[in-house]
């Protein structure tokens, strides 16, 4: 076990990188990637960085970060395909499974 | 040897962070430590002193640039009072909960309201929880003494702690005195450059002033705890060096004549001269009476008080503040010094020359004439005397 240093002085720099912060969440998103239109608004708005974003040109759709990701519902609310009614959701809110 | 030269207060604690080579002072004036920004600005202007002087936009900045300059292995040093050290105070638990041994002379004064720029003790009283070490100067020469010290006993990498040394305001701040201030080549002899454990530096990043769960504050705690009671035996190392050094004798706790007193006056500051002088006149009048000057108030020097208590009947408390609802700060602090032992003397706190207020010898007869009732009383009643309180003023009368 790491002991405690002089005036809590962390002397590992990005060590905030081991702390994977997506065992917080109790709801997650879940994308139906085939649903994705590369539309990028889930990676803008998302307040974690937890959004790799989607590639319009190779069609490469988003993909979510599960180690970081709080399950705050921001993207799912955010996605134009979940917002246009012609098409069909992306993304979903789903209780975590514990 | 130094060279004599007659100053105040503020530049005694000035001249002192030049001669201990600060390379920070981030500032904010205050009534009555303003002295010590304008002297180091001098010293910087003139190239006497090479030292980055922060002017910052309140206290709370200064303290902030404090940490931030300390952090990145400066020393640092600065000077404030009253309100200043209030609004200061958040900074300060951060400043010694980091362990950065940062080193500020306060002028003792009066907290608002009413608003009051005269000396009493309780804006570094209201601090005494804050991790800071606290040293209470009596004379000039002492606030210049203490300062030089206080940088050697907080760099220690047994301590890193912060220091405050209290001078009185205007008794001390702004009232010239014959000082001995030690030549460079002295205080760089005594004084080396501050090696810290842990540095700001973009070619090896830490994080400084990390998060803190329930499954690890405790211990930070602790390692603070540990370190104000190892500086009680760093202070000691290092006055006597200081005294080999220089030839002034500093210690935590100084007695005047109370090897045979009935009654032991306890006292801070600047006041303790006037003890020492009211001492004498009691005696002549056949009063068994000393006096104790308790230079190190943090840590507080438990020993030594438990040793000074076993020579008198009555301890007579001076507090120049107040808790409000208990008694004087000090007072409490020797009660709970004295409660394990199994023979102790009758306590009296005497709550006295809040905000400027003199303490003249009157006032030291009067005090020795209910130590006198008291020990013949052989119990005390209430221990809290409020001295040369104008009863007349207050509504409804006396």
């Amino acid at each position: 076990m790491d002991k405690i240093t002089l005036g809590a002085v962390n002397t590992e720099p990005g060590s905030s990188l081991n702390y994977k912060t997506g065992s917080w969440r109790t709801m997650k998103p879940v994308l139906t990637p085939e649903n994705c239109i590369f539309c990028n608004m889930c990676w803008e708005f998302c307040p974690d960085s937890a959004i790799e974003p989607a590639d319009p040109k190779s069609k490469k759709p988003i993909r979510i970060d599960y180690d970081y990701c709080k399950g705050c519902g921001i993207c799912v609310e955010e996605c134009l395909a979940n917002k246009n009614a012609n098409l069909p959701n992306a993304l979903e809110m789903v209780p975590e499974e514990k | 040897m130094g060279v004599k030269q007659v100053v105040k207060g503020n530049f005694a604690t000035a001249v002192a962070a030049k001669l201990a080579r600060v390379d920070v002072v981030p500032a904010y004036p205050i009534t009555p430590s303003t002295l010590f920004p304008e002297q180091i600005s001098q010293y910087v202007a003139n190239g006497e002193m090479d030292a980055e002087l922060l002017l910052t936009e309140s206290e709370h900045s200064a303290m902030s640039a404090a940490i931030g300059a300390s952090a990145s292995g400066a020393r640092v040093a600065t000077s404030t009072a009253s309100q200043g050290l209030k609004l200061m105070s958040e900074m300060l638990f951060i400043a010694s909960g980091m362990r950065l041994p940062i080193v500020v002379a306060v002028g003792n004064r009066a907290l608002s309201a009413p608003i009051n720029i005269w000396c009493d003790h309780s804006d570094t009283m209201a601090e005494r929880d804050s991790g800071w070490m606290q040293f209470y100067a009596e004379s000039n020469q002492a606030a210049l003494d203490l300062m030089l010290m206080a940088f050697k006993i907080a760099e220690d990498h047994r301590v890193l702690l912060p220091a405050m040394v209290g001078l009185d305001a205007f008794v001390l701040t702004h009232t010239m005195e014959g000082v001995d201030v030690p030549l460079q080549e002295e205080v760089d002899d005594f004084l080396p450059p501050y090696k810290p454990v842990y540095t700001l530096n973009v070619n090896n990043p830490m994080t400084f002033g990390s998060f803190g769960t329930p499954a690890h504050y405790m211990e930070f705690k602790y390692q603070q705890w540990e370190a104000m009671k190892s500086a009680r035996k760093v202070i000691d190392e290092v006055f006597a060096d200081f005294e080999r050094k220089f030839g002034r004798k500093y210690e935590k706790v100084s007695e005047y004549r109370t090897d045979d007193a009935e009654i032991i006056f306890i006292t801070m500051g600047s006041v303790s001269g006037t003890a020492r002088a009211a001492v004498d006149r009691l005696r002549e009048r056949g009063i068994k009476a000393g006096a104790a000057k308790i230079v190190v108030f943090r840590p507080f020097p438990l020993e030594r008080i438990k040793d000074i208590a076993k020579k008198a009947e009555v301890l007579a408390v001076l507090d120049r503040a107040v808790s409000f609802g208990i008694s004087g700060p000090v007072f409490t602090d020797i009660a709970g010094a004295l409660t394990n032992e199994e023979e102790k003397p009758m306590l009296l706190d005497f709550i006295i020359g809040l905000g400027g207020r003199d303490i003249t010898f009157r006032d030291f007869f009067e005090m020795a004439e209910i130590a006198k009732k008291t020990m013949k009383a052989g119990k005390v009643d209430d221990p809290v005397h409020w001295i040369n309180l104008r009863k007349e003023l207050l509504e409804g009368g006396a």
